[in-house]
């Protein structure tokens, strides 16, 4: 009952952030302003009872959800066709920049803070 | 067999056959990801995505038929967006302490995502609507689909894009960083969120709960600042 009362609030908040996003043309998705809603809300600790089920819930199935829109790669098969490769190169090259200059700047602002050892992920 | 013929067109037809297919898909695939010890190759959004298009293809089922039953599952990455806020409420005093080291290697890793897949991409001369659905890639596909639509991209082609991209971080972080020597898992979480968003941070999640926790925080900034930040940028390289 607590999974689908969180599912309940969070489908709301997703329609409010939804609403605000339209009634004020504002720049932020529908979900990311109901998650900025969330956080302010998260101060009361009877929304974070009612909350922590579905958030966990969802968040360890996050990759699941990503499979339909995943599948939909079948419609620009076409795209794929003409700049397959052109597009792999790019796509490959630009998460590596993106994940090595993220790691380097973050370890620089950290320094060398915290002595963790870690050779997975 | 005409029946079963039959019996399979309408099957093929009704939602069931979209939602039984994405979840049962899934459920098989992540089984398999466990039995070969959660290897990176083994990511199970990648080899669900493979099966399932494969049957599509096979079957001469359209995408938009999938889809009836797939929507089922897609829909729920709204409220799982909403539901980032929590990771970043639970690390609330983390995020102050190290908030601006964050909020900068977001930029940053943000900025070189974004600028190397356009530039990358008009050097190699991909058409123009090709490159506005490329910049979002790194953040999340459903706010990346946004994004897109304000870019003048393709939403679906920018969802394809992040899904891409996603891959991508969760198969090969791991060898990427241990090649840079890059050892803590608050950076190598906080580095595969931001650039692979919920693919990244899931695949991180998986391996070590501080890389997953930091991984959670780089996928909420990064729809933040995704989504206020590229509108912005797109018009002002658009001109006036």
């Amino acid at each position: 009952m607590n999974l689908l009362r969180g599912l309940a609030l969070l489908l709301l908040l997703q329609a409010a952030g939804e609403s605000l996003t339209h009634a004020f043309d504002l720049p932020l998705p529908g979900p990311v302003i109901g998650l900025v809603l969330l956080l302010i809300a998260l101060r009361s600790a009877f929304v974070r009872a009612t909350v922590v089920d579905a958030a966990e819930g969802l968040l360890a199935h996050l990759s699941l959800l990503f499979v339909p829109v995943g599948v939909g790669v079948i419609t620009h098969l076409d795209v794929l066709a003409s700049y397959g490769l052109r597009l792999m190169a790019v796509v490959v090259l630009s998460t590596w920049i993106g994940m090595a200059v993220t790691a380097w700047v973050l370890a620089r602002l950290l320094g060398a803070a915290a002595p963790e050892e870690g050779r997975g992920a | 067999m005409p029946d079963f013929v039959q019996l399979w067109v309408y099957l093929a037809s009704t939602p069931l056959f979209g939602l039984a297919a994405t979840l049962a898909t899934y459920v098989l695939v992540h089984a398999a990801y466990d039995g070969l010890g959660r290897a990176p190759w083994a990511n199970p959004v990648l080899w669900s995505v493979v099966a399932i298009a494969v049957i599509l293809v096979a079957t001469r089922t359209p995408y938009p038929t999938y889809f009836a039953g797939a929507q089922f599952v897609h829909v729920l990455l709204g409220p799982a967006v909403v539901a980032l806020a929590w990771p970043l409420w639970l690390r609330r005093a983390e995020l102050r302490r190290r908030g601006v080291a964050l909020v900068t290697a977001a930029l940053a890793g943000g900025a070189a995502a974004a600028g190397s897949a356009v530039a990358l991409g008009a050097l190699l001369g991909l058409p123009a609507d090709v490159l506005r659905s490329l910049a979002p890639k790194s953040v999340t596909a459903p706010v990346a689909m946004g994004i897109a639509e304000r870019l003048g991209g393709v939403p679906a082609l920018a969802a394809v894009m992040a899904v891409l991209t996603g891959m991508v971080g969760a198969l090969s972080a791991r060898y990427l960083f241990n090649a840079l020597g890059i050892r803590s898992w608050a950076v190598r979480g906080f580095a595969l969120g931001t650039a692979s968003h919920g693919l990244g941070a899931a695949r991180a999640l998986q391996v070590d709960a501080d890389a997953g926790a930091y991984a959670g925080i780089a996928l909420g900034l990064q729809v933040l600042l995704g989504s206020l930040l590229m509108p912005l940028v797109g018009h002002w390289l658009a001109g006036p």
